[in-house]
């Protein structure tokens, strides 16, 4: 269908001329005007608090013991119940967080400003590895290394972007796909370029030579610290290709640990869901499959732009870490991604893969026709509240979810 | 039976067919790979192709596929 071709070519288009940029870390209340007192963002569609899973209850509940909003976990817990709390998607504004996704007022979010569309989105900063908030942990340590993000990193990171003209991200992640990452499950080549791009002007900027020593040890004690980068940075690139009539590509992919969600440019912000799966992959020494959390987090906007699992052949090392098979394998999922994406980016190009670029602008009629969902390269968080990260996997998009926007599309162009 | 007599003439086309029952096969299988197993668990060469129907068969979004193109 020619209007379709069209529609789609022209969101390629979009996404190749993206110029997202790092700019700036500001408070969550600067970044996102519409966010209020006891409002929580959560990552993936909307879910209501009956029906969260017990990491996003755990974080939820830590959130609002960390904004004062609760005394403790359990009063929190009830307050929640009661409906204090007002819940929404990370993606309703602007914004993404990874696993659990918690957002609120206080919280440092990085912007990333797409340059070509003049259009923002939002991150929080990487709280770093093993029991952190984002895979529901919610103890006295947790929160107190979210107020050391509020009052120190964050602001020391934003002062730091703000003397200069921004990171721009694209030529980094071309690097960082040359050098091992995929940029959601491998980010230490891009943690560390970044870091590098970063660490003088922290210097230039800072007040406090310990404050300093330690953020530069934070950034770089942490592999994963690039991940929420590269997802502001994802949702920047696929805002501006939302509603294009007719388009069947997919504008944004996420879970909250209950469902999975997709949206599709032709069909606006409506979400197309479906109960999400249980990730696949290995397991931390003394965990096993049955502590595992169904998927979550709005990370998967990273293959929304042909990351992930779909850059999994610039990635060897990532697949035997998600338990995918053999290095030598990881070509192949790059490949069968290739199947189901309209095209692919010149300049985001996987060297072993004879400078293959990365599947770009997932097309919902060839996952259907081809019976390809997404792979996802994802964490995998324990099932209760408060524990943390067990392992990393692979999963699938659900099909449920491509054929109901299929329908929708078939509708919104007048075809029955 | 003139059509069979012809057929049965030891030609070269039928000495392709006859070599299928001799010679060691190299499968392609296509579709369910219940199929390639068995076969490699005898000891014959197979590429297993992973292909379904599109939409899994489901009819309705089939139709809409075809409507609407790739």
């Amino acid at each position: 269908m020619q209007l379709i071709e069209n529609a789609n070519q022209e969101a390629v288009t979009r996404m190749l001329s993206a110029d997202p940029v790092l700019i700036d870390v500001i408070p969550a209340s600067e970044a996102i005007p519409a966010l209020k007192d006891h409002m929580i963002l959560h990552a993936g569609p909307p879910v209501a608090w009956a029906d969260m899973c017990g990491p996003m209850q755990g974080a939820i509940a830590g959130i609002a013991v960390f904004e004062g909003w609760a005394s403790d976990l359990e009063d929190a817990a009830a307050k929640a119940a009661t409906g204090a709390f007002d819940f929404h998607p990370n993606h309703h504004f602007d914004a993404v967080g990874p696993m659990t996704g918690m957002t609120t007022l206080s919280q440092p979010l990085m912007v990333v400003e797409n340059r070509t569309y003049k259009n923002r989105a939002y991150c929080a900063l990487n709280e770093g590895l093993g029991k952190v908030m984002r895979f529901g942990g919610n103890d006295a340590s947790v929160l107190a290394r979210l107020a050391w993000l509020r009052d120190s990193f964050g602001p020391a990171v934003g002062r730091a972007l703000r003397s200069g003209d921004g990171i721009p991200l694209k030529h980094l992640i071309a690097r960082g796909l040359t050098m091992g990452d995929e940029m959601h499950q491998r980010n230490v080549a891009c943690s560390g370029l970044l870091l590098r791009e970063l660490a003088p002007a922290l210097a230039r900027t800072a007040d406090d030579n310990d404050e300093l020593a330690k953020a530069l040890a934070f950034i770089g004690g942490n592999d994963q610290f690039f991940l929420n980068v590269a997802m502001a940075m994802g949702k920047s690139i696929m805002d501006p290709v939302r509603n294009i009539h007719g388009s069947s590509i997919v504008t944004a992919m996420c879970r909250n640990g209950t469902d999975f969600g997709i949206r599709v440019s032709g069909t606006g912000d409506t979400w197309f869901t479906a109960p999400v799966e249980m990730p696949e992959g290995l397991y931390f020494p003394g965990f096993t499959e049955a502590d595992a959390n169904p998927d979550m987090g709005d990370s998967t906007i990273v293959e929304t732009i042909g990351l992930g699992g779909f850059a999994m052949g610039a990635s060897p090392a990532v697949a035997g870490f998600v338990g995918a098979g053999a290095a030598s394998e990881a070509g192949n999922f790059t490949r069968t991604m290739s199947e189901i994406a309209a095209g692919e980016n010149p300049e985001w190009t996987i060297p072993a893969m004879d400078y293959l670029g990365v599947p770009t602008g997932i097309d919902i009629r060839l996952v259907l026709e081809t019976g390809l969902a997404p792979t996802i390269n994802t964490g995998i968080a324990h099932r209760e509240p408060g524990v943390g990260q067990v392992g990393a996997g692979v999963v699938r998009a659900p099909m449920k979810c491509f054929e109901g926007a299929l329908i929708a599309l078939a509708e919104s162009v007048g075809v029955k | 039976m003139p059509e069979l007599t012809r057929y049965m003439e030891p030609t070269m086309e039928n000495n392709k067919v006859t070599n299928l029952l001799t010679d060691p096969l190299d499968v392609i299988n296509i579709g369910l790979e219940g199929f390639a197993t068995e076969l490699k668990q005898q000891g014959v060469a197979v590429t297993h192709v992973d292909w379904s129907p599109p939409a899994a068969g489901d009819p309705k979004i089939a139709d809409l596929l075809s409507k609407l193109g790739t």
